[in-house]
């Protein structure tokens, strides 16, 4: 008996553990970090009194689907940053695995393409696996609480076309920003797309 | 002169050898041309794999697939290497690509940049990060969201053609 209880314990557990994880699902609320960006500065979502969310992007140099949407995600930035939706920029890479990650890459990549807004180092590669992120890019949009608290309100994709951004036709995160300044629920709420794995 | 002439020889043999190495890649432009690939009925295993010609575990886990392809070739074991390369020269990129690598096995392109309407019909389970693969047959499917280590990837051929 004693035995099945231990048993069941352990499963319910490592059923939590499995859940952690996962990374965070739409509704849940996301916890702050603390990474370096590319300025040398320190960045925590906490430094942003006037935010009303944030769309943390998880993307990196090397990859051609991050570079395909680059300039999307600088124009998104540009057009909601000054409406409290900045973007967050991270690199989840381990450099070792993908050379042109590193530190000095982004610091080269966030100048020469003036990225408007920080672009940071998951060097401990925790804050990507928290999230729960699978591949570069990949979107979580965050709605500031009137607690502060940062609820996940989307996840996924920059929009519905990694190739070629005439075709577009869903812009699924500009969407999202849009219905949460508009106090409505992003629809759809999660989308996927092709990318690059994250190297760990 | 005839130096000359078993030189000649030699150079037309390596060439015909090679045109007859290179395979001509056939390219998918919408999900749904190729989605019947996914779901053929017949006493045929099949190993699907999405790669890309820059995603760096994609190209180490590709000699394996080879090795596969080699080694089953005689048998209703069918290996597909989906790329999803993608701009103006994807096909000539691809094309390249294995012919410096010598792979023979069957190699597509994948050209459908609206991959959210179509990564949960490869599988629900796929984030849509590469590489992944598919091997299915009429009795059972599996994906993999991972690169492959050669000793896994011949365990689980192993395993599904039993």
């Amino acid at each position: 008996m004693r035995k099945i209880l231990v048993l069941t314990i352990g499963m319910i557990f490592g059923l939590g553990m499995l859940h952690a994880q996962d990374g965070y699902e739409v509704g849940d609320i996301a916890s702050d970090f603390e990474l370096k960006n590319v300025d040398g500065s320190m960045v925590s979502m906490s430094d942003y009194d006037e935010a009303e969310g944030f769309a943390v992007i998880f993307t990196c140099n090397h990859c051609p689907y991050a570079q395909a949407w680059e300039q999307r995600i600088i124009d998104i930035h540009k057009k909601y940053a000054s409406k409290g939706y900045p973007v967050i920029a991270i690199n989840p890479n381990d450099p070792e695995l993908a050379p042109g990650d590193s530190f000095d890459k982004m610091k080269e990549r966030a100048e020469e393409k003036n990225y408007p807004f920080p672009y940071l180092f998951d060097a401990e590669q925790t804050v990507y696996k928290k999230y729960g992120a699978k591949r570069t890019p990949h979107v979580f949009l965050l709605d500031k609480q009137g607690n502060g608290k940062l609820k996940v309100a989307y996840i996924g994709a920059v929009d519905d076309n990694y190739e070629d951004p005439d075709e577009v036709e869903k812009h699924y995160l500009a969407d999202a920003i849009e219905s949460l300044m508009a106090d409505k629920t992003p629809k759809p709420k999660f989308t996927k797309a092709i990318g690059c794995s994250i190297k760990d | 002169m005839r130096y000359f002439f078993f030189i000649t020889v030699t150079v037309a043999l390596i060439f015909v050898f090679n045109t007859a190495n290179s395979q001509d890649i056939k390219v998918y432009d919408g999900f749904e041309s190729f989605e019947p690939l996914l779901h053929k009925q017949s006493d045929t295993t099949y190993i699907i794999n999405f790669w890309a010609t820059w995603c760096a575990p994609c190209v180490k886990e590709l000699p394996y697939f080879q090795e596969a392809y080699e080694k089953y070739k005689d048998t209703n074991v069918k290996i597909m290497l989906v790329s999803l390369d993608f701009g103006s020269s994807a096909k000539e990129r691809v094309k390249q690509f294995i012919e410096a690598r010598n792979i023979t096995a069957d190699v597509m392109i994948l050209d459908d940049p609206k991959s959210n309407a179509w990564i949960n019909k490869v599988n629900d389970s796929w984030s849509g990060a590469l590489p992944a693969t598919v091997i299915y047959n009429k009795d059972s499917r599996s994906f993999y969201e991972q690169s492959f280590k050669k000793k896994e990837l011949f365990t689980e051929i192993k395993s599904k053609t039993q």
